[in-house]
């Protein structure tokens, strides 16, 4: 089994949170969506490991 | 001055066979004298296989066409005696730059490694590379070689029967009718001789326009392949440039999928895409204009008994990644010396479904790679588009983006990973020479390593023992001995030992790996060349 942390991993959670909201600030939906696809990939970037990414996209699946 | 796809080449000529009351039998028919055509026959002739090639036409490829040789075919097409004209003549590159909007994202280098014969691309027009390979046929010829091209002979019906193949041909004399043994298809991505059988072609169609121009143009461009995704002379879409020998410049506009194709293909509608292109005062002439929309779909499966499928005619896939011609001469270079075997009875008919095999899993490989380059090049959503123009604004600053820009992956030769032909990887080798894979080309102080290679069984051994030659099942492999001391940079070594000191490799006539041990052993060595010629 793949390790993917899904447990609570963010330090300061709501700062983060608050820092995500105000990246968005100004922006208009088309700039707002673009931002998202860069945060995206620099994130992916950053964990690399393809079995990590191929557990994110699984678990970022909405439930039906 | 006429251009050299104006002349005919192999103009018409009566042939005795049309004369004959009961047709004649031919021991491989060809149809078609592009370069897969062309490069099928050439390889059997040179075996001294007798080949007749069928074309409607009698003149070489109109406009460049497939413009891209990337160097597997090369070191294919110089085994084949015509590669080096086509180095020599074509435009060498390995350095690009993708733009995005206005603005040059970033520039890559290819990077060559050393030590091979062959570059890694030319760029040349495919009326250069069909007129090599026709003066190659004439050379052959002239050597006495069993080999001839058929001019304005088009295959109007095709016979299938359990023994041969009947063909029913017209000529500007009339029809006759013309019997083979084994038939080659390699009639192109509308294949006459697939639609004649009734077999089905199936894949994914992109629903796409592309506007391909050659340009006459004196330019300081440099030799450089310029990418363009949503450039302001072509909003939304994308455009390629790169050029090709005697000033002539490869243009690619995307057009997309409503348009008139005829309107658009006209000069006053040409013209001025061009120079909002290349800036008003460019000076060029246009020698070619075409349209072409594009499928990445291949038939089922390649033998369809007696009749063969090759290049186009077998398998389509986008032009990003020159992996037409290219993965075409592959399939030929698998073909021939299996054919070879089987015609002269050292090998079952069978053997010719592991051409198919190796084939469609090279075809498979090529179309995954295409339909993704395809996919970025032209996002089929709205969120494919955001995340393929990310990944676009990301690579100007982000050296991890890059990667991810897809304009095309550039073809690479197959690994045949899985064959039934494969026999044992028992030397913990380097990866990109296990079993299944083309030889990789080494600069030796004799020479260049594939040249000695040529297209027979060999026994490679490096720094180990094996008989001159070994003797099985009607194939006799011989020896070529070599030391690493023979190659100072250590590219041998690197190549094909790396953790290793020794080495022995059984080689196939097309230079893919059959099998590879660290020393000789004589059982494990015939079981390996029963099973590359599929008889175990």
């Amino acid at each position: 089994m793949t390790h993917i942390t899904l447990t609570p991993n963010i330090e300061h959670a709501d700062d983060f949170y608050a820092d995500l909201l105000a990246a968005h600030d100004g922006l208009t939906k088309p700039q707002s969506d673009a931002y998202n696809a860069r945060l995206l990939l620099v994130l992916a970037n950053h964990i690399g490991d393809p079995e990590v990414l191929k557990a994110a996209l699984e678990a970022a699946k909405a439930r039906t | 001055m006429n251009k050299i796809f104006e002349v005919p080449m192999y103009p018409y000529a009566r042939h005795p066979d049309q004369d004959e009351v009961t047709p004649v039998r031919r021991p491989v028919v060809i149809i078609g004298a592009g370069p897969i055509g062309l490069g099928a026959a050439i390889d059997l002739a040179q075996q001294d296989i007798p080949v007749v090639i069928l074309d409607d036409n009698d003149k070489v490829s109109f406009g460049s066409r497939a413009i891209c040789f990337a160097k597997r075919p090369l070191e294919i097409l110089d085994r084949l005696g015509c590669g080096a004209p086509m180095v020599d003549k074509g435009e060498l590159w390995n350095k690009g730059r993708v733009f995005f909007g206005e603005k040059n994202v970033y520039t890559f280098d290819l990077l060559e490694e050393e030590g091979h014969k062959n570059p890694a691309f030319i760029n040349l027009q495919q009326y250069y590379f069909e007129e090599y390979m026709v003066d190659r046929v004439f050379a052959l010829q002239a050597e006495g070689k069993p080999i001839e091209i058929r001019g304005k002979n088009r295959v109007d019906a095709i016979g299938a029967h359990d023994t041969h193949v009947t063909l029913e041909i017209d000529t500007p004399d009339g029809p006759y009718n013309l019997e083979a043994d084994w038939l080659i298809a390699a009639d192109g991505a509308n294949s006459p001789t697939r639609r004649m059988l009734g077999l089905d072609f199936d894949g994914r169609v992109f629903e796409d326009n592309f506007l391909i121009a050659d340009v006459i143009m004196k330019a300081d461009f440099p030799t450089e392949r310029w990418f363009w995704f949503d450039p302001p002379f072509n909003k939304g879409q994308s455009a390629l440039l790169h050029k090709q020998p005697d000033d002539v410049w490869r243009i690619d506009l995307q057009l997309g999928w409503d348009i008139d194709k005829e309107e658009e293909k006209k000069p006053e509608n040409v013209i001025p895409r061009l120079k909002a292109m290349l800036g008003d005062d460019a000076e060029f002439e246009l020698e070619w204009v075409s349209i072409y929309t594009f499928q990445c779909r291949r038939m089922d499966r390649f033998r369809y008994g007696r009749t063969l499928f090759a290049g186009d005619a077998a398998h389509q896939v986008s032009p990003f990644g020159a992996r037409g011609a290219n993965s075409g001469l592959q399939d030929t270079d698998n073909l021939a010396w299996k054919l070879k075997l089987v015609i002269d009875g050292t090998a079952d008919a069978s053997l010719l479904d592991t051409y198919s095999d190796e084939r469609v899993y090279g075809a498979d490989e090529n179309i995954l790679n295409s339909t993704r380059s395809t996919d970025f090049i032209t996002p089929k959503s709205e969120m494919s588009r955001i995340l393929r123009d990310a990944v676009l604004d990301l690579s100007e600053q982000h050296e991890f983006a890059r990667p991810l820009v897809n304009s095309g992956r550039l073809s690479v030769p197959c690994t045949y990973d899985g064959s039934s032909l494969n026999g044992p990887d028992e030397l913990g080798g380097p990866e990109r020479t296990r079993v299944g894979s083309p030889c990789v080309d080494v600069k030796l102080k004799t020479g260049y390593l594939l040249d000695m290679l040529g297209d027979k069984f060999t026994i490679l051994t490096i720094d180990t023992d094996a008989p001159d030659t070994l003797t099985e099942a009607g194939i006799t492999a011989t020896r070529l001995a070599l030391s690493t001391s023979d190659d100072p940079t250590g590219a041998l070594h690197e190549r094909y030992l790396d953790e290793a000191s020794n080495g022995i490799y059984l080689i196939r006539p097309d230079q893919h790996v059959a099998a590879r041990w660290d020393t000789y052993n004589e059982t494990a060595m015939r079981a390996a060349i029963r099973t590359a010629i599929g008889k175990e």
